[in-house]
């Protein structure tokens, strides 16, 4: 294994810098560089789905039609779901992944560099090609996230084939990630760190990379399926054909469920970097974290028709999945009350990570909650498809994967780019976000168990006054992050003081052993760890 | 852009005056409904929640101490401790034992909900878009359920009314203390069949047919709306459900299957073109004009004009076979089982003659039959 490394171990070119003007970015294999070209191009996604979530509340914030047709808000709320989910959040872990496991594993690089660039430019081409379909004859993709068949099939519009496409190159991109990160994490962690050893981000990134690699080519298959039914004649999904829709949905999900953990356990990982930090004490039952997260990605496989309880499946296939579901609660539980007893006696200090951090942990426990009552199949009865479906998944992956990733942002910026950030104006980002994001999602914990229908543009009048609270927080939000866009540039431009190598006193890992700014060239010579 | 600007203006204005709506409500938890499987559902849904609430104020009241009383600006001195096994085991093995003492109650009402046994009428639901249709499969007759509310209070043009978007032309009518089974199934995209108070939420898949049962108590006016997104209208396809007295029910079916005696003797009678046009206006408004628009311009590509097309003004044979057999492939439905021969030959007429189109040409409900019958 170490073989690879130790053949560059005085090689005279080790402190070279990067290339200059825009070919650096195009070409280059550097880890750090298309890290920081993963996370700007995930902040310009979040940006971009974020104003179509603007246009949604705009448009619910009274009832009655005033802002858009409700063509143009279905293709909102889809646009909205496909952009977060495969736009923001998923390049925001790659980018972090990219960044960190090789400095947390005393890697030079990660293991395929080359792969690395490509399935990064994968990425703006997939994306243009599905936001073009806005501009299409007949709109773009207006079938929910979820494009189930077959509304998405012999009823979609005609640009769905670009949408196909789309996907099927964010897929390819994903599973080029994905084997990266194991490749690395395999072959190319420093001697003496055993697999027990790494830290957490890197293990719940090992086991998201096996996630990925497992469910991306079911959806590549579901996606291609959809193909064949509009474009080639077949009947996969067309009942009038001898097709089934309801396979349509057991398919996409046995991607969709692994996925959604996909988008939460490097946050996981990454909180449990950060909580030990700011607590000043060692991280409580690492081992029972790593024996959870895997509990989590195996029990993933195994219940993912919970999101179909009312599609009419046989009663063992319901009790099956309900009881599958409860049950991630278990290790779940273990994972929270593992970062309680962490924070438990330690000295604790509230810098912005922490705070995000810590937030994280409140926010998504009470997205637990609701999971746990939408797993409760007679009950899912009433809450499927409202809106307390969408404040719990809002809750879950909201202050889960989108705080996880400002308090990754945080918590590494100072080793990025060698300047504290703002700390007054982080914690104003904090609070506004923190406040926005309640006003905006937990009103619709109420809307639902009233009896709201998700994705509609129009409501009942006794859905007015939720509505309206919903809409004023999720603008208050939506603002609020141009301000973690200053923070950022302000960063990155040097206005701030100079990071020393390890600006947080209870930071532990490699990482820190690097000076601030890390070196474009990092551990181009094995650290050892004991 | 300027429309955009004025209404961004308005929606601007609308932040400072008071809600319109007189009738707002702060609903915050779900009813208990009308029914057992409804109520048994209620107190399912407010156990786990009162054990979610126990749990956080444990979790939260832990995590809330540290962060009040353990802190490195007080001088805290953090301890070092970072396994401790009965603990982790504790942890892990009560909330397991919680976790299978909800499973119980759950299962039991899942298997309630699932007995659709001993039905004492069958009714057959079926989505459109974006509407219901309700046959009594007992009495053999059939009638579809449409948005009641105007374009007029959708666009802000009229005060909305208290029922506004949960309101149809012909609710569903059911008699009480009677099991009714529901047999749901859609012609097009899948739908899915949700009354809050009824307890009852099933898909409408197309080749499928579920079933859910509901027997109601109460009489009463029991509202809901279709919960999966079928397209475009998904927001404007509220389900009513009426709960009568028996002995209304009986009145009531009587009469629906007496209207449908003569609806099929409509079919032989003669009809003049002011009568067809003025039957296929109405009929043209409710099953067509959502897409096709009342003054007929459609919504290109995918909802075409008929004002001034050929299929509308020249070639009768496609405009029949567009309109009974749809067009596969689009949005464009299949009539023929929709609507009687009347309504088919009132609203063809009406096409081919409203909006300037003028064609003087008129099509009789018996030539529709014949029609149907040549197929």
């Amino acid at each position: 294994m170490s073989a690879v490394i130790d053949t560059h171990d005085h090689s005279h070119d080790e402190h070279h810098g990067p290339a200059k003007g825009f070919t650096r970015w195009l070409l280059t294999t550097n880890h750090k560089d298309i890290g920081s070209m993963y996370l700007i191009f995930s902040f310009a996604m979040f940006l971009l789905g974020g104003s179509m979530a603007m246009v949604i509340r705009a448009e619910l914030f009274q009832p009655g039609l005033q802002i858009v047709e409700p063509a143009f808000f279905n293709q909102m709320t889809t646009m909205h779901g496909l952009i977060m989910v495969f736009g923001a959040v998923m390049p925001a872990f790659v980018g972090l992944a990219n960044w960190m496991i090789p400095m947390m594993v005393g890697a030079p690089d990660m293991a395929l560099p080359r792969m690395n660039n490509w399935s990064f430019w994968l990425l703006p081409a997939a994306f243009l090609i599905l936001v073009s379909t806005l501009f299409m004859e007949g709109g773009g993709p207006n079938f929910g996230w979820t494009f189930y068949a077959p509304l998405s099939t012999t009823y979609g519009p005609p640009s769905t084939t670009f949408f196909i496409f789309a996907i099927h190159i964010m897929g390819i991109s994903s599973i080029m990630g994905a084997i990266n990160v194991i490749a690395t994490i395999m072959n190319l962690r420093a001697p003496g760190m055993t697999l027990m050893k790494m830290p957490l981000f890197v293990w719940t990134w090992l086991i998201t990379a096996f996630l990925l690699i497992a469910v991306m080519p079911v959806l590549a298959g579901v996606v291609t399926m959809m193909l064949m039914d509009i474009n080639f004649g077949t009947s996969f999904f067309d009942a009038a054909g001898g097709g089934d829709p309801v396979l349509f949905q057991h398919v996409f999900w046995f991607f969709g469920h692994p996925e959604v953990y996909i988008m939460i356990l490097p946050a996981f990982g990454a909180v449990s970097e950060i909580i030990p930090a700011f607590s000043r004490k060692p991280l409580f039952g690492y081992a029972s974290m790593v024996y959870a997260v895997a509990a989590i990605a195996l029990l993933s496989f195994v219940v993912w028709a919970h999101h179909m309880f009312t599609v009419g499946l046989p009663i063992a296939g319901q009790l099956f999945f309900m009881y599958c579901t409860m049950l991630i609660a278990v290790p779940t539980g273990v994972k929270v009350f593992n970062w309680v007893a962490t924070m438990f006696r330690g000295a604790l200090s509230f810098e912005a990570p922490m705070l995000f951090a810590v937030a994280f942990i409140i926010l998504f426990t009470i997205g637990g909650f609701s999971g746990l009552m939408l797993a409760i199949a007679p009950a899912d009865f009433q809450y499927h498809d409202t809106y307390f479906v969408v404040a719990h998944f809002h809750y879950v992956l909201v202050p889960g994967a989108i705080f996880g990733i400002f308090a990754s942002a945080y918590f590494w910026l100072p080793k990025w780019t060698g300047t504290m950030y703002d700390e007054t104006l982080a914690k104003t980002h904090f609070w506004m976000s923190f406040i926005g994001m309640n006003l905006a999602f937990f009103p619709m914990h109420f809307l639902g168990l009233a009896g709201m229908p998700r994705r509609i543009p129009d409501y009942a009048l006794q859905f007015a006054d939720f509505n309206m609270i919903s809409s004023v927080g999720a603008f208050m939000f939506g603002a609020t992050q141009l301000l973690f866009l200053y923070i950022v540039v302000k960063c990155i431009r040097g206005g701030g003081e100079k990071a020393p190598a390890k600006p947080w006193d209870g930071a532990e890992g490699l990482e820190w052993t690097l000076p601030s700014p890390a070196p474009y060239h990092t551990f181009a010579t094995p650290p050892e760890v004991k | 852009m300027r429309v955009q600007l004025s209404r961004a203006g308005s929606l601007m204005a609308g932040l400072f005056l008071v809600p319109q709506s007189a009738l707002a409500a702060w609903e915050l938890n779900m009813t208990p409904g009308v029914t057992d499987v409804s109520k048994d559902i209620y107190s399912l849904h407010m156990i786990i929640f009162w054990i979610c609430v126990a749990i956080g104020v444990v979790v939260f009241g832990v995590m809330f101490w540290s962060i009040i009383a353990h802190r490195k600006s007080k001088g805290y001195k953090p301890a070092n401790f970072h396994e401790h096994t009965w603990v982790e085991v504790l942890w892990t093995v009560i909330p397991f034992g919680i976790l299978v003492a909800m499973a119980v109650p759950a299962t039991g009402t899942l298997l309630d909900i699932y007995d659709t046994k001993d039905a004492d009428i069958d009714i057959q639901v079926t989505g459109y878009q974006w509407k219901w249709q309700y046959s009594y499969l007992d009495k053999e007759f059939s009638f579809f359920s449409n948005l009641a509310t105007s374009k007029e209070e959708i666009y802000n043009r009229l005060d909305k009314n208290e029922n506004y978007l949960l309101e149809v032309d012909n609710p569903l009518v059911i008699p009480v203390d009677t099991k009714v089974r529901f047999m749901i199934t859609s012609k097009d995209v899948i739908h899915s069949w949700w009354v809050p108070d009824l307890g009852v939420k099933k898909d409408a898949i197309p080749g499928f047919i579920n079933e859910s049962w509901a027997r109601v108590e109460e009489p009463g006016i029991y509202r809901g709306q279709c919960t999966e997104l079928c397209g475009k209208d998904h927001g404007f396809m509220p389900v009513v459900v009426k709960a009568v007295p028996k002995d209304e029910y009986e009145e009531w079916a009587a009469k629906k299957v007496a209207a449908a005696e003569k609806e099929r003797r409509l079919t032989s009678k003669d009809w003049s073109l002011e009568e067809l046009m003025e039957r296929g206006e109405g009929v043209y408004n409710t099953a067509c004009a959502s897409c096709h628009q009342a003054d007929g311009s459609g919504a290109p590509p995918a909802f075409p004009a008929l004002k001034d097309s050929t299929v509308a003004t020249e070639n009768m044979d496609q405009h029949l076979d567009i309109v009974v057999n749809g067009v596969s492939g689009t949005a464009m439905q299949a009539f023929g089982e929709q609507l009687s021969e009347v309504d088919l030959a009132a609203v063809i007429t009406y096409e081919r003659n409203a909006w300037g189109n003028d064609t003087g040409e008129k099509v009789t409900p018996k030539q529709i039959l014949d029609y149907k019958n040549a197929q």
